[in-house]
């Protein structure tokens, strides 16, 4: 019988098989920052243990950082003592660090793809559950706790059971205006929180083979809001062709020996899953969520459903919670909430892309009175190239702040928070109850989204602008 | 690694689904440097509310937490773990967990439960109805029983072993160096390093 995508590539990371063991797997690319990794390091000390093979190791800086003012001493000094504990233990140990700062710094999901670090086939690790991102080129990439960063760290290898395998196909071209963010938030809103429970998710279908290499990280990048630790998507021309000649990308003939391998990475014909979701993509539109997890989504163009018409008893009282949380009625159609605030940025949407896809639609508009918009770069290197593009311009021309890169908003471990009770449209991952600031109220949505709710001032898609316009007569 | 045998206690019945780890461990919490100090962050926001179970007086002292399905959704950080553990639990109950808070909690000797829903809601209402009844866990027989309850649990052999002989990861993986060194000896030229050494 056939093997599967994610089981070719776990085979071929096996050091140790045995009867009743965990299967030993070895780590190609283990990345760290300063949250998840200070008590590891911690470990090797008290134990007297190097860093096994630090050139598969790297760091950079991206939770903590602030976004403004990035010259001067960090304000908070709990965060400053966690950025400096991160640069000691990486000059004590010899781990290569990109610091705020650094023209490489950013948000370490950007950071890896765009060194080219990350390439297909490759087993990545990294103490954040986003680490899913990367199974975007066709790798197996999971998020680690702090146990397992020290693990990889000393030995360069994990135990770890195999996961099931689920296909997630998405038939049939997505409809203008449908954005990978609006494709993965249905997924979720399909399959549920823990749908993905034990799977390793492979999407695939006509949809997902057209999506850009970006696309297809924001659907791998939030695999873990449905409950699965990866998410893969089979390497093909737009994988290689995004790859070449990063820096860290193979040359010459490591170059064709590794195209040679990737070709080979994909599920077989004969190959079984151990299940099935079939997806659509002619049946999405915009899709936002309007409650306290990810799964609790519905197009732009519903209402926020009514708790009473779940069957289940814990869904019921999860959306009971949630309606409350939110400051919602059941009923309520989901473009008439107004927003405050406006995030574009994080590890799922703060790509050049998404920046582009933003700019565009906010360019020659105004953000709403009353509305703060965020614009926050992936990274240092995203962060340029927009500067490059006038993108920076577009934005601030708009009244929206322009920042530096890092995690920001998406978790407000920076001062980047929303206050209690003020509600965002974010282009992040997780709406969780106080994510994004104590009492804070969020939305998930596009970027394209994003920049239609914040000059409309309710959650909006490009096309309600557009029927805004029609509405108004030029020159008025 | 502590070692977890067997542990009776009394409860927090968390009548909520989808607790996060952002519930858990707000993120703030997590520029600590430690493994210890996170006692207070516990449940921080839901905390502040006196009606919250946790902070009922009949609770306290409280060792088993019994909480309902999708347990520790959401980012993987360790400190959820740790701040249950720093608070006093030994052990979480549920129907489902999610799987990098289940890895990290067997990691670290808090030991969790995953029991059918149906035993889950009459723990609830065991422990709702009378705070003082006690819930046991016992690891060697992979068996919770409580006033008129008992069930049986799966944890695979593996896990269990470690647990029970409170063993640490790395050491285990350090006695087959040979192995590692011996896959690394293999590995493919084009594969990426963030070094040259």
């Amino acid at each position: 019988m056939g093997r599967t995508l994610a089981e070719k590539v776990w085979d071929d990371h096996v050091v140790r098989r045995a009867e009743g063991e965990p299967d030993l797997l070895f780590i190609d690319l283990h990345l760290l920052h300063e949250v998840t990794s200070p008590q590891a390091f911690d470990g090797l000390r008290k134990n007297g243990r190097p860093v096994r093979r630090l050139d598969l190791t790297i760091a950079t800086e991206d939770h903590n950082t602030p976004t403004l003012d990035i010259d001067k001493p960090i304000a908070d000094p709990v965060s400053r003592v966690q950025l400096e504990t991160l640069r000691e233990n990486c000059a004590e140990f010899g781990v290569r660090l990109h610091p705020l700062g650094d023209v490489e710094q950013g948000v370490v999901h950007v950071v890896g793809p765009q060194l080219g670090l990350t390439q297909p086939g490759m087993t990545v690790v990294c103490g954040d559950s986003h680490t899913s991102t990367h199974g975007a080129f066709g790798g197996l990439a999971f998020g680690i706790g702090t146990s397992q960063v020290e693990h990889v760290l000393a030995t360069q290898t994990l135990p770890m059971a195999r996961p099931k395998t689920m296909a997630i196909t998405v038939n049939g071209e997505l409809p203008e205006g449908v954005t990978a963010k609006d494709l993965i938030l249905a997924i979720i809103a399909r399959i549920g929180t823990g749908g993905g429970q034990g799977y390793v998710l492979e999407y695939r279908g006509e949809a997902v083979e057209k999506l850009s290499m970006e696309a297809r990280m924001t659907i791998c990048n939030m695999s873990i809001e449905a409950g699965a630790r990866a998410g893969m998507i089979a390497p093909d021309e737009t994988t290689f062709a995004y790859l070449e000649g990063r820096p860290h990308a193979p040359k010459g003939e490591d170059w064709d020996a590794a195209v040679a391998y990737w070709k080979t990475l994909r599920s077989d014909d004969d190959a079984e899953f151990d299940a099935e979701v079939v997806i659509e993509a002619a049946e999405l539109s915009p899709f936002v969520t309007w409650g306290t997890n990810p799964g609790q989504g519905a197009p732009l163009s519903a209402s926020v459903p009514d708790p009473a018409s779940y069957d289940d008893a814990s869904e019921r009282l999860a959306a009971e919670k949630a309606l409350e949380y939110m400051g919602l009625e059941a009923g309520q159609e989901l473009r008439s909430i107004n927003v405050d605030t406006v995030f574009v940025g994080s590890c799922t949407n703060g790509r050049i892309e998404d920046l582009r896809a933003a700019a565009d639609v906010i360019k020659g508009r105004k953000v709403a009175d009353g509305v703060r918009m965020l614009v926050v770069p992936g990274s240092a290197r995203v962060g340029l190239q927009a500067v490059s593009e006038g993108l920076d311009v577009v934005f601030k021309e708009a009244g929206a702040e322009w920042r530096h890169a890092g995690c920001s908003m998406c978790l407000g471990m920076n001062p980047d928070q929303l206050a209690p009770g003020e509600r965002s449209a974010s282009t992040s991952n997780r709406n969780f109850e106080g994510r994004q600031g104590k009492g804070g109220r969020t939305h998930l949505v596009s970027p394209q989204v994003a920049a239609a709710t914040a000059v409309l001032g309710h959650l909006a898609s490009p096309a309600d602008l557009a029927a805004a316009d029609a509405r108004t007569p030029a020159g008025v | 690694m502590e070692a977890f045998t067997t542990h009776t206690g009394r409860a927090v019945p968390l009548r909520r689904s989808n607790v996060d780890t952002d519930q858990i461990i707000p993120a703030h919490w997590l520029k600590k440097v430690t493994r210890d100090g996170f006692e207070d962050g516990l449940f921080e926001a839901w905390r502040k509310d006196p009606r919250f179970v946790l902070n009922r007086p009949e609770r306290e002292g409280a060792t088993v937490l019994v909480a309902g399905p999708d347990f520790g959704t959401g980012s993987s950080r360790e400190h959820a773990v740790w701040a249950l553990q720093n608070y006093g639990f030994k052990t979480v109950i549920s129907s489902r967990f999610a799987d990098i808070f289940r890895g990290n909690s067997l990691k670290n000797g808090l030991l969790t439960v995953v029991l059918d829903q149906k035993i889950v809601d009459a723990l609830w209402e065991l422990t709702e109805a009378d705070p003082t009844a006690e819930i046991t866990v016992d690891l060697e027989a992979r068996e919770v029983r409580a006033d008129g309850i008992t069930a049986s649990f799966e944890l695979d052999e593996n896990s269990r072993w470690r647990l029970l002989n409170g063993l640490d990861d790395i050491s285990i993986t350090l006695q087959n160096e040979a192995d590692i060194a011996a896959y690394e000896a293999k590995r493919p030229s084009f594969k990426p390093r963030t070094l040259t050494v």
